[in-house]
């Protein structure tokens, strides 16, 4: 029975997907109010950075871009976790997706929502963040769309947008069927929120023809949102920013860490909510296999990546080179090597080694790994630039380390909230086609 | 430049003789004076916020002691394709009609994207608002304005000497004379190592000095066309 969630009746499967929604236990309280105080200490922190300016942050010239814009990249990428791996399963019909999907869709908005802002604490003029975005104006004045940062506020609006109807869109029937019976408030909610559900089957195909499109549409959006972000660098004449692998590897890197986040966040939701019978082995499994793979890929770019700069040998690129395989960095570079290549490939490339545990342990090295990649590929860039004389250091000040906190406690946070709202798995991909089979 | 004028816009350039510097870093002095820059505290300058526009960079060859010290004072290139200016989201750096790299403070947000991608690190961000010690802040030069906190400069070659000195000469109806702007790194510099002038002008001491065979441009196989002109130590 529990091989094939799809075979459990409809009614318990209602029951037992329902039933987070009603239920707040201690542990979820006090998780959220912790989250809470931290995102409150975040804000806190980026209040003191707005009243006296980013001298509160550890950046100096010529490291003009620190912690923020790795969190930044880092986020990004988490949001890939959504989109793209729900897209492809959709596209192909996957039929063992019905339980990850919407998890995975939460995490991509969430993360979006988060990274998003970070390109805004890392502004000078914070408040005047507005003036990348072309809107009509006494001065008669556009943002200069040979910037890529104007592309980039492009691309991530657009993904975040997208990614929300994404979610959107596979609720709706789920939340006609939470407004038929509930308290009072949730009831409102969720039934302003269906749009008037009725389930007819015209409603039904118009979803049906909406959720395949914007599949398709987001996948592209996807894709092009982190190879944007890369071009950040790769635009630029800066050592080893200046690449043209930059885009692809973006995006490798970014579904990495995204399959990362989704494996550790379907893990925590089987445990907390006793999902036992949807997430099965075959899940995280079939997720394993597929971080194994990404992890294949990250380190041919990886490697790609550092072997054309060491064989070409050219002195700036080479200062950079050796800033991480062998100078400051070269810790963090080579632990970021055996979390993102090493441990995924001995746990999840043997088959015996390869279990839910095994899973949830290499996603959490993938996240510090990616993590790691993004810092050293912004820091050692900056610290040796092209002419000596201006060479520096960089270490992240309290305000930088306490957002980047906030931020991770507000991607909890955020999680924890949408779980107890709505339903995490999908409860109307399970219903049976026939109305008899359904009691 | 005044509508009707037939003139050929002017080009300024620079020209800094290296054999000439002795590293006195007066045009240091001179910029903060002329330009209200701020001042960093010994603490901020040990973290690497100094602000200065133009700095005095050091090259050392041979061993104590032996040595011989090279000085290159390194300042906004102004590059005729300069790097920064594409990649500014809101306009806030761009080109004048006189091949000056302008700093607009009031449009700049500070993404700080021109300053990674200047290859000669001279851009400096205001990381507080400016302050000064006791009483250096009566000296601020009046036309000049005093840039907040979150802002990005670098060095204009003093636009508004350029911009005095242009409105003189189209009050008198007569061209701008070779030498008469200087910038005030030029017009400290004791050593008269540093030329400013129009590079449009054949005649002009920089056009001259531009032709030297000691003339080179720092970085220029970057292909950004910078307009301060090096001539080299001679052996």
């Amino acid at each position: 029975m529990a091989e094939h969630p799809e075979l459990l009746p409809y009614g318990i499967i209602r029951e037992d997907l329902f039933r987070p929604l009603s239920r707040a236990g201690r542990k979820w309280w006090f998780t959220v109010a912790v989250c809470f105080l931290l995102v409150l200490a975040g804000l806190a922190a980026w209040g003191v950075q707005l009243r006296d300016g980013l001298g509160v942050t550890g950046l100096n010239r010529p490291v003009f871009w620190g912690l923020y814009i790795v969190d930044f990249v880092f986020w990004i990428g988490i949001s890939h976790a959504g989109t793209l791996i729900s897209a492809i399963l959709r596209l192909t019909d996957a039929a063992w997706r019905k339980p990850v999907t919407r998890a995975a869709e939460a995490i991509t908005l969430f993360a979006l929502m988060i990274g998003g802002l970070f390109p805004i604490i890392h502004l000078g003029r914070a408040w005047f963040f507005y003036w990348l975005i072309p809107y009509p104006n006494a001065r008669l004045m556009w943002p200069n769309f040979r910037s890529p940062l104007v592309w980039d506020l492009t691309a991530i609006v657009t993904y975040v947008t997208g990614s929300a109807i994404y979610l959107y869109l596979p609720l709706i029937p789920d939340m006609a069927q939470l407004g038929a019976h509930n308290k009072p408030w949730r009831r409102k909610l969720y039934r302003a929120l269906s749009l008037g559900w009725t389930g007819s089957d015209r409603e039904w195909h118009a979803l049906e023809m909406a959720m395949k499109l914007n599949a398709v549409i987001i996948l592209a959006v996807a894709i092009s949102v982190h190879t944007v972000v890369a071009w950040d660098f790769s635009m630029s004449i800066a050592p080893t920013w200046h690449s043209s692998i930059f885009g692809p590897y973006f995006v490798v890197g970014a579904i990495f860490s995204g399959i990362g986040a989704l494996i550790i966040v379907m893990a925590t939701l089987r445990h907390t909510l006793h999902l036992e019978n949807y997430l099965i082995k075959r899940h995280f499994d079939n997720m394993s296999k597929l971080m194994l793979t990404m992890s294949l890929l990250w380190f041919y770019f990886t490697m790609s990546e550092h072997i054309t700069i060491w064989y070409g040998n050219e002195p700036k690129e080479m200062a950079v080179f050796g800033q991480r395989t062998r100078g400051d960095y070269a810790f963090w570079f080579w632990t970021m090597v055996v979390v993102n290549f090493v441990i995924p490939v001995i746990l999840l490339g043997i088959k015996k080694l390869r279990s839910i545990k095994t899973a949830v342990i290499a996603s959490v090295g993938v996240l510090i790994g990616m993590w790691l990649e993004r810092y050293l590929i912004v820091i050692p860039t900056l610290v040796t630039p092209r002419l000596a004389s201006a060479t520096s250091f960089y270490s992240p000040s309290w305000v930088e380390l306490m957002i980047t906190v906030a931020t991770f406690a507000a991607m909890i946070m955020l999680y924890l909230l949408f779980a107890r709202l709505f339903p995490i798995i999908a409860v109307w991909e399970y219903k049976p086609h026939s109305p008899e089979e359904e009691d | 430049m005044a509508t009707g004028n037939p003139v050929k816009p002017h080009r300024w350039g620079m020209v800094i003789d290296l054999d000439r510097c002795t590293g006195c870093e007066a045009c240091v002095v001179a910029c903060h004076a002329e330009n209200n820059i701020g001042m960093s505290d010994p603490e901020e300058a040990a973290r690497g916020r100094v602000n200065h526009w133009i700095r005095v960079d050091r090259y050392y060859e041979g061993e104590f002691p032996d040595v011989k010290v090279k000085y290159q004072p390194v300042l906004c290139q102004h590059c005729d394709e300069a790097p920064c200016e594409p990649v500014c989201p809101v306009n806030a750096t761009y080109h004048n009609p006189e091949g000056l790299n302008v700093q607009v403070y009031n449009r700049c947000v500070g993404t700080f994207y021109c300053a990674n991608n200047c290859p000669y690190t001279v851009r400096s961000f205001n990381w507080f608002d400016p302050k000064w010690p006791e009483p250096m802040q009566l000296q601020h030069n009046p036309d000049v304005s005093i840039r907040p906190g979150g802002v990005m400069e670098k060095c204009t070659f003093c636009i508004q000497k350029i911009k005095r000195v242009e409105e003189q000469a189209h009050a008198g109806s007569r061209p701008v004379a070779d030498g008469e702007v200087q910038p005030a790194c030029v017009q400290s510099c004791p050593a008269e190592a540093m030329v400013f002038g129009d590079l449009n002008d054949p005649d002009s001491k920089v056009s001259r000095f531009a032709g030297d065979g000691r003339a080179t441009k720092l970085m220029e196989e970057l292909g950004t066309k910078p307009k301060v002109i090096y001539l080299e130590k001679a052996r």
